[in-house]
């Protein structure tokens, strides 16, 4: 019995696996359709508005590939945070989780600059073309994505400042470490199809 | 340990109350979750229902002008979302949160908080969905609400922004139940259960979990895009824009059809678990009905587009469609062979779950076969959006979802309750439903196939749809009374019924059989060891030399878990009211693009509390007793 309630403490698992750490990764295939319908709405889309601004009309390659290479090197001081946590290295946490943090910012700065440029120079809105509408709302929910991200990494980075992050927490680093991968890798794919891959009536 | 309790906060610390009104707000038991949701999709049910007899009502008799052609409108696009949305689903879900854990030998699910805020978000979900009725503008494009007919352009009036927020809030509920009991399945299953020894219910609820967190992305993409669309004029569906009218068609119907199969394998999964029971037999053929639900899963994928055959999709579109239309019929008549299989040689008992059971086999086979006569395109043509449609639709879900879940109630009301449902009431019940369902919808089948379509709010009376229409809506009415007779043998049952003593009242197969009825609140002072498929069955027989089952002696089995010892120091998960204030934010949030951005910002203030209080409450109502 006694070992029966031990048990009930910390429940051991069918697969061994935790709950939280199922439930993630459940979670982000789940939202790899959300964000793969959203894609899938912008290919259909593409180079079918019927007025401009066009997509090679505003981008504005470099500029982008900048604030991409921001967030990837954001997932590399996400890593080091885990590692710093698993090591019980408290003050490499705090760093690594504030770089992170600070990182997916500046991603975001750099996307509400884009946004206001194209707006306010190019006259892209979301209502202008099929190619802003369909713009704005894939990328706005990416860095929706981010956004959340970023509240939750400033929220451990708080928990750890008060000193309330222990290294056995580890498994929540983890776990934001998960999602902001996802969110870096979905990047990858939007800087890609939108970005780098250009609309099929002028390629030719 | 006071100087513990007074660092949290008066706002964190836990609810203890498990009783009167404020205990089912705080509530975390995944059996009185599974109450709630039971009974408000019941609530939801006989909504629909009156829903359902105003429309027959109307068209009872050609020419009729008992309600507008508007209302007509919103009462037949209501009545399908409140059947589908905050019905079926709900009704399926409920029996995920009060059988699951019972039978994988768990203690609750994975997620009890988060268990709560499925069913409180669902709740709200069903008051916004609903809440265009009270400002007269109820979403009235049908269900499937075709873009751009439903953009502001074409659809006046608020209607359809209801719809849109409405099914957004539900898909939430719907996804987060799913994750739960994803991982409740995999993760929590008792010693000794494998994956093939998991009981069909179970089975069938992890196939439509796994299709819900998939499926449902789809259509919360289609509706944030139908709702930008209506809320700040973006041109996903605007054709003068060079919007794609198929495209919604696509989104909601990759949706919509895994969503068939979301509304139909749990039912088949009861429909799997009282057959056995009824028939003193094993499930015949357990691993084909297993690997046909997860088949039927997979293939749920790959036929969307028979919805949209009369669209223009193209020959190759429309011949691919139908073979895979074809093909996924097959896996549903394995599973209608293997249950005749069970039936075979067994020792009958009719009891009234028994009887909803094979009528779910009779009216599905039915259902199915008018199915697979629109797998074909052609055959299509001439039924599209006729009331064939309406019939076949209404043969697998009246006569498959709802006859199985109805066999549900009456299985496990014993279990929920500790009292047993009254036989004869139930008897008369199945028999009105049965005869219902049959004069209501057959006579759909020849009113279709005579050209009728569907959604028309009258017809002319040279037509000569008089007499079967007429025909059909007496026949609602027997559905009707058969629905009082079920409430008021729920009702009586509840207060006078017999009582479940034993906890074991069918003679049952499964674990959730072998506690008491109704369940302590740990549902089982020991977990127990599973060593075979039928888990608490091989407990209590054992097979004779004629291949009979043979008792085995009391004593001499196994323990079942229910001796002295009254569960004292099992740790519960503790009670929470943030689920609810994160369901209550959200919906404000929803109702706030309604009404007043200020409201938006209000409901989303509400949701950061309830979740940051989730996340910082202790995990105890005692401060100090827990470690971190």
């Amino acid at each position: 019995m006694a070992e029966a309630l031990a048990h009930s403490e910390h429940p051991q698992t069918t697969t061994g696996l935790d709950h939280r750490k199922m439930v993630m990764w459940a979670f982000l295939g789940s939202d790899t359709l959300f964000f793969g319908s959203l894609i899938a709405t912008y290919l259909l889309y593409k180079g079918k508005s019927l007025e401009g601004p066009q997509p090679y009309e505003v981008f504005n390659i470099p500029y982008t590939s900048v604030s991409a290479f921001v967030l990837l090197m954001s997932s590399l001081t996400m890593v080091l945070a885990l590692a710093a946590i698993q090591k019980g290295d408290q003050r490499g946490l705090k760093i690594w989780l504030l770089a992170t943090a600070l990182l997916g910012a500046v991603f975001l700065g750099g996307q509400y600059f884009e946004f206001t440029f194209f707006i306010e120079h190019n006259g892209l809105t979301w209502t202008k073309n099929l190619f802003g509408t369909t713009f704005f709302v894939l990328t706005g929910f990416h860095g929706a994505h981010v956004t959340v991200g970023v509240i939750i990494l400033l929220s451990f980075f708080v928990m750890a400042w008060r000193g309330r992050l222990k290294p056995e927490q580890h498994l929540n680093i983890e776990l934001a470490g998960l999602y902001w991968h996802f969110v870096d890798v979905v990047w990858i794919v939007i800087f890609t199809v939108v970005y780098l891959v250009e609309a099929p009536n002028i390629a030719g | 340990m006071a100087a513990v309790t007074s660092q949290i906060p008066w706002i964190l610390r836990r609810p203890t109350t498990t009783t009167g009104w404020v205990g089912w707000l705080v509530t975390v038991d995944h059996k009185r979750i599974g109450v709630l949701y039971g009974v408000t999709a019941v609530v939801f049910f006989l909504i629909g229902g009156i829903e359902a007899l105003t429309l027959r009502l109307q068209l009872a008799s050609s020419e009729s002008s008992l309600v507008s052609p508007d209302v007509f409108s919103q009462l037949f696009t209501m009545h399908a979302l409140t059947m589908i949305f905050l019905a079926i689903m709900p009704l399926s879900v409920a029996f995920f949160n009060i059988v699951i854990p019972l039978q994988i030998g768990a203690r609750d699910v994975a997620f009890p908080r988060l268990n709560a805020l499925s069913y409180w978000v669902f709740l709200f979900g069903g008051i916004l969905l609903n809440a265009g009725w009270f400002i007269g503008a109820a979403p009235g494009a049908g269900w499937f609400a075709y873009a751009p007919l439903t953009d502001t352009a074409f659809d006046v009036g608020s209607g359809m922004d209801f719809y849109v927020l409405g099914l957004l809030v539900l898909g939430t509920s719907s996804m987060a139940g799913a994750f739960n009991f994803i991982v409740t399945i995999i993760n929590m299953r008792a010693p000794g259960m494998t994956l093939m020894r998991m009981p069909v219910f179970t089975w069938m609820t992890l196939v439509t979990s796994f299709l819900l967190v998939t499926a449902m992305p789809v259509i919360t993409v289609a509706l944030i895009q139908l709702g930008f669309d209506r809320f700040v004029g973006t041109n996903f569906f605007n054709p003068s824009a060079g919007g794609d009218p198929v495209l919604w068609q696509h989104l909601f119907w990759v949706f919509g059809h895994p969503e068939v199969y979301i509304l139909i394998l749990p039912a088949m999964g009861i429909v799997s678990e009282i057959l056995p029971t009824f028939s003193k037999k094993p499930l015949f053929g357990y691993p084909f009905i297993v690997l046909s639900g997860v088949f039927i899963g997979f293939m749920g994928w790959a036929v969307w587009s028979h919805h949209m055959f009369t669209v223009g999709l193209g020959p190759v579109a429309n011949a691919t469609f139908a073979i895979t239309t074809m093909l996924i019929a097959v896996p549903t008549g394995v599973k209608i062979f293997n249950w005749m299989g069970t039936l075979w040689g067994g020792s009958i008992q009719l009891s009234t779950s028994m009887l909803f059971a094979i009528g779910f086999i009779v009216l599905f086979i039915i259902g199915g076969l008018s199915g697979v006569t629109h797998a074909s395109p052609p055959a299509d043509a001439q039924q599209q959006d006729t009331y064939y449609i309406v019939a076949h639709l209404h043969y697998v879900l009246f006569g498959g979802s709802i006859f199985g879940l109805f066999a549900g109630i009456y299985y496990w009301f014993p279990k929920v309750t500790g009292r047993l449902m009254n036989e004869g009431l139930g008897k008369l019940n199945f028999w009105l439903l049965f005869a219902g369902m049959n004069l209501t919808f057959a006579p759909m089948h020849w009113l279709g196939l005579d050209g009728m379509p569907r959604r028309i709010n009258t017809y002319d009376s040279s037509m000569g749809w008089d007499f079967w229409n007429l025909f059909a809506t007496m026949g609602s009415w027997v559905i009707a009374l058969g629905v009082l007779v079920f409430i008021w043998n729920f009702f009586t049952s509840l207060r006078k019924g017999e009582k479940d003593e034993t906890g074991d009242p069918w003679d049952g197969r499964t674990l959730e059989w072998s506690i008491s009825s109704p369940p302590p609140p740990h549902n089982f002072t020991e977990i127990p060891t599973v060593h075979s498929r039928d888990a608490f069955w091989d407990r209590k027989y054992t097979e004779g030399p004629d291949g009979r089952p043979v008792p085995i002696p009391a004593g001499a089995a196994a323990s079942n878990g229910g001796h002295a010892d009254d569960g004292h120091g099992i740790h519960l998960p503790g009670l929470s009211y943030f689920p609810l204030a994160t369901a209550l934010g959200m919906v404000v949030a929803a109702f706030g693009i309604l009404i007043h951005p200020v409201v938006i910002v209000v409901g989303i203030l509400v949701m950061m509390f309830g979740i940051y209080g989730w996340a910082f409450e202790p995990a105890d109502p005692e401060p100090g007793s827990e470690s971190h």
